[in-house]
């Protein structure tokens, strides 16, 4: 009559049936000899009972992981153990706190919504269309990070709302959502920043790490994040297409066709809702509505593509390869997450704004706990970095922005040995090769390819530190965002130029 | 529950005529009724999508819905100590219910939302537009104590479409009907004794109920109130504890809180509701006095299963042709669980049994043949998903037991305990 759930004593230690030496899997860490009854007796002691610590200078025999060559395999999966522990303990925590959480959130961003969009009918009074352009951005946004992106991690789906369920949202943006919870929950979130198989290093359009080898293509890597910047919810729909296919001739018309659809469907919809008719509703002051809602569109792609890319690109945020993530445990997984983020510092409405994504690193080790518990997470990941000797990337938005940027431009231009890595290798059009063969000779007359990458990354540092500039005379986080990437996209052009 | 089908869609407006009998004046309900219609347009939804209408409609008017269901509560009543008698006034998307029939609310407690089924106990009469639920407090039931403790007026509680469609008075009444229930399972029961006197039904109704004691008895004064105002309708409560001479009867399936054992004698109450001569359990006695023949008539029973059990064991055991139908309220059962249980594991969707092997659902789905979609293997990105259908699993995260029945798990980090089912 009834449905019914069933917990077990919680007291009773969980007594695991496999040997001992059966390593942490990444699937079924309950089974991990003595893994049950460590988290329910002394989660952060070690066998001694003092609190897991490892010398950052140390150095062990084959490091599982190049970024960190001081932690061994075991190290890792104690560390792991300990991040479980915290997630438990919020687990267990779960309940009215996060729901009401949760749904003032939905009331504030319906409430911005309906407020925003009447203002903008009245959009001919100017401040009102002011109001109408904040409020509908300020509701974009929590739609899409705050509720959708977290909605659809399944973070609350606990609730068992159907409102809230992560396997069915649909967020207001241009990309589907079933198509998100593909190229995101799933290829980033399991490999982040391995080098080939995350796809969000660069989205498959741009040259965000060293390790993706150069190509002329990426010349115009400033231009692509500028584009990229301003027309973000389109960018995050094609993402799953893998366009980078069309790059390298492996695309395949036929097995798009249904995806196509689905984006060409969603993309319809909400064009027709933002450009149609809510500025059809407002007859004779059509325009001054589309404008309006244009606007809190790209207002809403710069300010998500500002976060989301300073989550994983900043300095400090490592990659890594396919081959030592090839037997990664658990433990390593949690490493992983943790070196491959980087958090924003802020306020709290600067945290609630950005979905609680400024805590990327938390949000990478505990996808699917409620994110506004990031905060408290943090204190307790932050302490067990510091005794593991793991670096624990954090900095504010427009210096964090500042150092995408310079990114950006940087690998936008390939050092000498790139050129010739790229002019050595078997891909590529022997027309362009060519080009490229001849400015690289130019570059070298002219005083060896060093100096040239040299120039062109200084240039790059001054737009950059330009930009910085702007952002922090208070012209905006958004508009400083727009600003770096466009900075950037000017000084590309003259890298290129002096190469 | 005999029967779940699942509930079909509401359709828009669908009694647009109910608009009427508002107490708010013509002119004022034929705005409101144009302002409804006009939001199930498909305009409206373009306008709100991605978001459907009532996301936003909730915000201005939680007791207006185009496409949801939901009822405000508007009356509290506490009959006994551990029951609670709620009266809900439906949104219009409510397409009214049928005598017997059941319908699940949704309620949250601490964050989560619960879904439990209960039977109106109200008319089902098209003049009644509310819909009546009595919940007997569960001495571990998390909805029914929440209820008892919280339910106010003015709080709003999910509805589903009303349920069942076996267990229902039919459309064409016999002449002579005779309704049996024990304990809670009054509640169907009660629905069809009101329906059918406010429909002005004129032949016999014998209503034979059994409580522990006049105390247990939901419903004595409305009881009363019916038999007083319609001569047809004779009514035989039993007591099996208490009042009553003969001890246990089958109403003790129904115990779950020791408590009340205790809690009643039959005095006080005897004035209003006197205990009529039959005692005990149901048996040939019982039959006779209810059903003293067997033709134009259909007999309905809701209770506990001994109650049933004995019920359609006489009918059998005398060869009865009256139709008998029947509706278990049962309560849920908690069995022990031993995390390494192994049993059977079913994939619904593939008509495919296999035993479990103590890995996780995907691997022997997939060790089955099955191709299930999977994405990280490890608990995080939600692509596995699937529907629980019976049974629990075991989180390989965390080493928890959990499952409901229409649970959605992640069969990467779950394994089977005892025999499971999944929508695979």
């Amino acid at each position: 009559m009834s449905p019914t759930t069933i917990t077990p004593d919680a007291d009773v230690p969980f007594s695991p049936t496999l040997d001992p030496d059966t390593p942490l899997s990444p699937s079924a860490p309950d089974r991990e000899a003595g893994a049950g009854r460590k988290r329910r007796d002394a989660p952060e002691a070690g066998s001694d009972g003092a609190p897991h610590r490892v010398d950052p200078n140390r150095r062990v025999e084959n490091p599982p992981l190049r970024a960190v060559p001081h932690l061994s395999q075991e190290d890792l999966d104690a560390f792991g153990r300990e991040m479980e522990a915290i997630r438990a303990k919020h687990v267990a925590d779960l309940g009215e706190r996060d729901a009401t959480y949760i749904r003032n959130v939905i009331k504030a961003q319906r409430r911005l919504e309906v407020g925003g969009r009447i203002a903008l009918e009245l959009g001919f009074i100017p401040p009102l269309w002011l109001a109408g352009v904040a409020a509908l951005s300020a509701s974009k946004i929590l739609d899409n990070m705050e509720i959708g992106h977290n909605v659809m991690h399944g973070q609350y789906d606990w609730m068992q709302d159907e409102e809230l369920n992560g396997r069915t949202f649909e967020w207001d943006t241009a990309c589907p959502a079933d198509q998100w919870r593909h190229s995101h929950n799933y290829m980033h979130h399991t490999h982040t920043n391995i080098v080939g198989k995350d796809r969000d290093v660069g989205y498959g359009i741009l040259r965000m790490s060293d390790d993706q080898p150069w190509e002329p293509y990426f010349i115009g890597n400033p231009v692509y994040a500028s584009l990229l910047a301003l027309l973000f919810e389109y960018g995050v729909a094609l993402h799953d297409l893998e366009t980078e296919d069309l790059r390298y001739g492996r695309w395949d018309w036929e097995a798009r066709r249904p995806m196509l659809r689905a984006i060409w469907g969603k993309v319809r919809r909400q064009a027709a809702k933002d450009y149609l008719l809510f500025p059809a509703l407002a007859g004779p002051f059509f325009p001054i509505v589309l404008a309006g809602n244009a606007t809190a569109n790209v207002v809403r792609n710069l300010w998500t593509f500002s976060i989301i890319f300073c989550g994983h690109f900043p300095d400090g945020v490592e990659e890594f390869t396919v081959e030592e993530t090839e037997n990664e445990t658990r433990g390593g997984w949690y490493v992983r997450q943790l070196l491959g983020s980087s958090n924003l510092t802020g306020g709290r409405w600067f945290h609630v704004m950005s979905g609680n994504l400024s805590f990327q690193i938390e949000h990478h080790l505990f996808p699917d706990i409620p994110a506004w518990r990031y905060a408290a997470m943090s204190e307790d990941v932050r302490e067990a970095c510091e005794r593991y000797g793991l670096q624990y990337n954090a900095g504010p938005l427009p210096y964090q922005l500042f150092t995408v940027a310079r990114k950006i431009v940087r690998l936008s231009v390939p050092t000498a040995d790139e050129a010739d890595a790229y002019l050595d290798g078997d891909a590529g059009n022997p027309v362009v090769k060519t080009v490229v063969r001849g400015v690289r000779g130019v570059a070298k007359a002219a005083g060896g390819g060093v100096e040239a990458a040299r120039g062109a990354a200084g240039v790059a540092r001054g737009a950059a530190g330009m930009a910085k500039a702007a952002a922090e005379a208070g012209a905006g986080v958004v508009r400083g965002a727009a600003g770096a990437a466009r900075g950037g996209g000017g000084t590309a052009r003259g890298g290129a130029g002096a190469a | 529950m005999t029967a779940t089908a699942p509930p079909a869609p509401a359709p828009t407006g669908a009694r647009p005529d109910e608009d009427g009998h508002e107490p708010t004046g013509a002119a004022s309900s034929r705005r409101r009724g144009i302002a409804r219609r006009l939001l199930g347009t498909q305009l409206a939804d373009a306008l709100a999508g991605p978001h459907d209408v009532d996301h936003y409609l909730e915000l201005l008017r939680p007791d207006w819905a185009v496409r949801r269901v939901r009822g405000e509560i508007v009356d509290v009543r506490h009959q006994t100590d551990d029951s609670v008698t709620l009266t809900l006034r439906p949104t219009v998307t409510w397409p009214g219910f049928r005598a017997g029939q059941h319908v699940e609310i949704h309620v949250d407690v601490d964050g989560v939302r619960h879904r439990r089924c209960y039977s109106p106990s109200g008319s089902a009469d098209v003049r009644t537009r509310t819909i009546e639920l009595t919940i007997r407090r569960h001495p571990e039931g998390v909805v029914s104590r929440h209820l008892k403790a919280h339910a106010r007026p003015g709080m709003f509680v999910g509805l589903s479409m009303p349920r069942g469609e076996d267990f229902v008075l039919p459309d064409e009444r016999p002449d002579r009907i005779v309704l049996i229930s024990g304990g809670s399972g009054i509640t169907p029961v009660l629905s069809m004794l009101r329906t059918l006197t406010d429909q002005g039904h004129d032949g016999p109704i014998a209503f034979l109920h059994y409580a522990r004691s006049a105390d247990d008895l939901l419903y004595a004064d409305d009881l009363a109130a019916i038999a007083a105002a319609h001569p047809n309708v004779e009514l035989l409560p039993v007591y099996t504890r208490g009042g009553s001479a003969t001890g246990a009867g089958v109403a003790d399936a129904t115990a779950r809180d020791p408590a009340a054992d205790d809690a009643g004698t039959a005095g006080d109450r005897t004035a209003t509701t006197p205990a009529c001569d039959l005692h005990g359990r149901f048996g040939d006695d019982h039959l006779r006095r209810v059903l003293p023949e067997d033709r134009d008539a259909a007999a309905f029973v809701c209770g506990p299963a001994a109650l049933v059990d004995a019920v359609r064991e006489a009918w059998a055991d005398v060869g009865l042709q009256t139709p008998l139908r029947y509706e278990h309220f049962a309560p849920p059962e908690l069995p022990p669980v031993d995390p390494d249980d192994l049993g059977t594991v079913t994939f619904a969707g593939s008509d495919l049994t296999v035993d479990a092997d103590g890995t996780t659902l995907l691997q022997q789905a997939e060790a089955a043949g099955l191709q299930p979609v999977s994405g990280c293997r490890m608990g995080i990105c939600l692509t596995c998903k699937c529907r629980l259908e019976h049974g629990v699993v075991r989180d390989t995260l965390t080493g928890d037991v959990h499952g409901a029945p229409g649970e959605e798990i992640r069969i990467c980090v779950s394994a089977p305990v005892g025999d499971v089912t999944v929508d695979l």
